[in-house]
């Protein structure tokens, strides 16, 4: 008897083994469908021979190609680079349903960066030199980009970096799938200060390069385009808890904007002692840059709602690509996941090496690099988006207001893509 | 060749045999990217070597010998930006001629200590020097006043934070938190391509075997003896007229230029330098190395380095998600079966073997650890 039912629950276990794998590739590859039938699809005949694709010595075979994924799996920064690598892997899972590349299926070696910068280094230098990978999807922090750019660039990998950022950087060996700082800040800044009437502006920030720089050019656009006031600029070390002080400044200078680029951890207690010191967000207009639905499922919505974020990706957008996004997303990685800004921009890094590679008939990266400005990726989640000649990305600047519930409403967006503009003239 | 004032007959084939392996094994069987990551571990086998005679002889535990790898790193790392920050390099920079970090931070102008740093005498002699004094003055402040044991771990650990804070928050003149990066040339010669790591491997093995035989020489001068005497019952040091704080500090001071001159070699063969080396994970890191390794064998203290960090990266590379609970387990495991490292291991069950089998020709005992000097029982 008991052996007659184990049997059965092992016939049940394999079947489920059996099928499900299965029916999530098919699902995958109908999530992706809007964007498949979007591109020119490559005809199963013409799948070009290795030795014309690959004449750097790639890790490119007849039937698969190899890309690197690096980011923090485990340390301070995993919190925030799981969801891009999942959606990578949801990228990539979805391009091989669709064909793959050049007829090629992608595999991916992910490495963990141990959110500590040198690792990121030897990793990438790994993934290169042994691995010889396609392409590397990875970093997070500007600190890990920042260790890998020597390494790709000498030995010439080509690098997907999805996070918004603080731009005075350009490279032949990068493509920025993110914001650089003045796409983030200046449209978001001219709508608030024309939507409020705003004139007077507090900048809070972490104390780091990219807080920093974004103030910076945040301030020079308050002072010379807007005519407004800056009446504080404060930084706190990564990691603080401590935001009384700044918060009695905000009440004895009442200024009609708190503009923010507090990171991590910081941001649950600077809005939780905000909201306890009885600033309410619905009547003080407060801007940030640096919350996405990510970091609002630890400050708590009730903390942060009616808060103003500028972004580029809400997880809320009401666009055909973006309602196959989010489900298919969501049954690979589970109901509960949220999608923020950053998560999205690493979503379009396996889609836009995968046209780039088409565009350029080769997987070679000197002509990656040649063929990436001008490549138009119209299945992306946030709309469309391409690829500007200094390898960043055109793409929109939108606000959003938070709502209890931790997801935002979009309450703006520029009507065209701006342009990326990393070595800003007149915000250095 | 046997016992004179640097090793007995079983250290000198115990060295050359390590001298076999760094010089020979390693650099003929794996490649160039294997052999570089070999030279990154090394870089904190100096500062195990250091931790050996402070910690294992001297009985003075330092949680806080990533400042003094930091300060090292630094030092190099500041020379070798200066030379990589030309003006040629730098002309998209608001100033050019000066580091890319002080350009995002509105500095216009070099800082005035970061101009000696255009001379690499200087560097070198501030590798060894600011480490150097910095831990004679912590030394000074610490043991004059016989302030020891836990206490002095836990002040090591608070520079150690009071240090990487430091960095962290002073971005324009140090990088913060992402460090300095980019380093390209030394002296004009190109530091990052293939070649060049091979030579600069070379280079830092042989500092090691320096840095290994004045170790040995401490430990076989009457220095040595005083302290593991003093780290045994120092009141009976004391009371037979011996300055055991000049002793402490000196020996703290010597791990403190080892822990700089690794840093340095760090600097140099991973051409980089950030704060996460500066604080206190890693400076307890440093600290493990030395554990697993046998923290009263110099050579044990040199293989514990490269075992662990072999099992980082492999461990990191085959399961990168989990790879910090296995890393941990090893830990755990080898203080709870091994207390005295690799060494013990090598000391209790390997070696009397070979005794056994040496002697059963000769009569002549001998040891890896030799118990003459550093009994293999730890005085707590």
């Amino acid at each position: 008897m008991s052996s007659n039912k184990s049997g059965v629950l092992m016939s049940d276990e394999a079947s489920k083994g059996l099928i499900s794998p299965l029916r999530r590739k098919l699902l995958m590859g109908m999530a992706a469908l809007p964007a498949i039938t979007m591109l020119p699809r490559p005809s199963l005949a013409d799948v070009p021979a290795t030795s014309v694709v690959n004449t750097t010595g790639l890790a490119v075979t007849d039937t698969g190609v190899t890309v690197g994924i690096l980011h923090s799996a485990t340390g301070t920064m995993a919190i925030s680079e799981t969801g891009s690598i999942e959606a990578e892997k949801l990228a990539i899972e979805q391009i091989n349903a669709a064909g793959g590349v050049l007829g090629r299926k992608i595999k991916f070696i992910q490495e963990d960066g141990a959110s500590d910068w040198p690792t990121f280094a030897e990793k990438a230098k790994k993934l290169l030199v042994n691995d010889k990978v396609a392409a590397i999807m990875g970093c997070w922090t500007s600190a890990s980009r920042k260790a890998v750019l020597p390494v790709v660039e000498q030995y010439n990998g080509m690098l997907y970096y999805p996070t918004f950022y603080e731009g005075l950087e350009q490279s032949k060996n990068v493509i920025y799938t993110g914001q650089e700082a003045t796409q983030q800040i200046l449209a978001g800044l001219n709508w608030i200060a024309k939507e409020k009437g705003a004139k007077t502006f507090f900048f809070i920030g972490s104390d780091y390069i990219w807080p920093r720089t974004s103030n910076k050019i945040g301030r020079k656009h308050v002072e010379n385009v807007l005519k407004g006031k800056v009446v504080g600029e404060e930084y706190y070390a990564l990691g603080s808890t401590q935001f009384n002080s700044v918060i009695n400044k905000i009440k004895l200078t009442k200024p009609d904007v708190i503009f923010t680029d507090v990171v991590g951890g910081s941001n649950v207690a600077f809005y939780k002692q905000l909201k306890a010191a009885g600033i309410d967000l619905a009547k003080q207009p407060l801007l940030t840059i640096s919350v996405t639905e990510d970091e609002i499922d630890g400050i708590g919505g009730e903390n942060i709602a009616g808060a103003y974020a500028c972004m580029k990706y809400f997880q809320s957008l009401d666009n055909p690509n973006n309602k196959a996004f989010v489900p298919a997303f969501k049954k690979m990685w589970g109901e509960k996941t949220v999608i923020g800004d950053v998560t999205q921009a690493a979503y379009l890094g396996p889609w836009l090496w995968k046209l780039t590679v088409e565009k350029a008939g080769s997987f070679d990266v000197d002509k990656i690099a040649a063929a990436s400005p001008g490549v138009e990726f119209k299945g992306a989640p946030e709309g469309y988006v391409r690829i500007h000649e200094n390898h960043h990305l055109w793409s929109k600047t939108r606000v959003g207001r938070a709502k209890l519930d931790g997801q935002f409403e979009l309450i703006y967006e520029t009507a065209d893509l701006v342009e990326p503009d990393p070595f800003p003239k007149g915000y250095q | 060749m046997t016992d004179n004032r640097f090793f007995n007959r079983s250290e000198f084939i115990g060295i050359l045999v390590l001298a076999v392996f760094l010089v020979v094994v390693l650099p003929l069987t794996l490649d160039v990217f294997r052999l570089n990551l070999v030279a990154k571990y090394l870089t904190y086998a100096f500062v195990a070597l250091g931790l050996v005679i402070c910690w294992g002889y001297g009985g003075i535990l330092s949680l806080g010998q990533g400042v003094f790898f930091g300060l090292g790193g630094y030092c190099m790392a500041m020379f070798l930006k200066l030379e990589a920050s030309s003006v040629e390099n730098t002309k998209i920079q608001s100033t050019p001629g000066i580091p890319d970090f002080m350009d995002w931070n509105q500095i216009t102008a070099l800082p005035f200590f970061w101009k000696p740093f255009n001379s690499l005498t200087f560097t070198v002699a501030a590798i060894v020097l600011v480490p150097g004094i910095f831990a004679w003055i912590i030394g000074t402040a610490m043991f004059k006043r016989r302030v020891g044991g836990t206490y002095f771990a836990i002040i090591t650990q608070a520079v150690a934070a009071i240090l990487t804070i430091l960095i962290v928050g002073q971005q324009g003149y140090t990088g913060g938190i992402n460090g300095m990066t980019d380093l390209r040339t030394l002296k004009g010669w190109d530091i990052r391509p293939d070649h060049a790591k091979v030579v600069l491997y070379f280079f830092e093995v042989g500092c090691l075997f320096v840095c290994i035989m004045i170790a040995q020489f401490v430990r076989h001068a009457k220095l040595g003896r005083i302290l593991v005497a003093m780290r045994e019952k120092e009141d009976r040091v004391r009371f037979s007229g011996y300055s055991v704080a000049n002793f402490k500090i000196f020996a703290f001071c010597i791990a403190a230029v080892f822990a700089a001159i690794g840093g340095a070699m760090f600097a140099l063969n991973v051409g980089f330098m950030s704060p996460s080396f500066v604080g206190i994970v890693p400076s307890i890191e440093m600290v493990i190395y030395t554990a697993v390794g046998g923290r009263l064998s110099i050579l044990g203290a040199i293989y514990g380095t490269l075992l662990v960090n072999f099992a980082k990266t492999s461990l990191s590379e085959t399961f990168p998600e989990l790879w910090l609970f296995g890393l941990g387990g090893l830990f755990i495991a080898v203080v709870l079966a091994f207390p005295n490292g690799l060494a013990g291991i090598w000391g209790d069950y390997v070696q009397p073997r070979i005794d056994r089998l040496v002697s059963s020709r000769k009569s002549q005992p001998a040891g890896w650890t030799d118990s003459s000097v550093a009994d293999g029982a730890p005085a707590e």
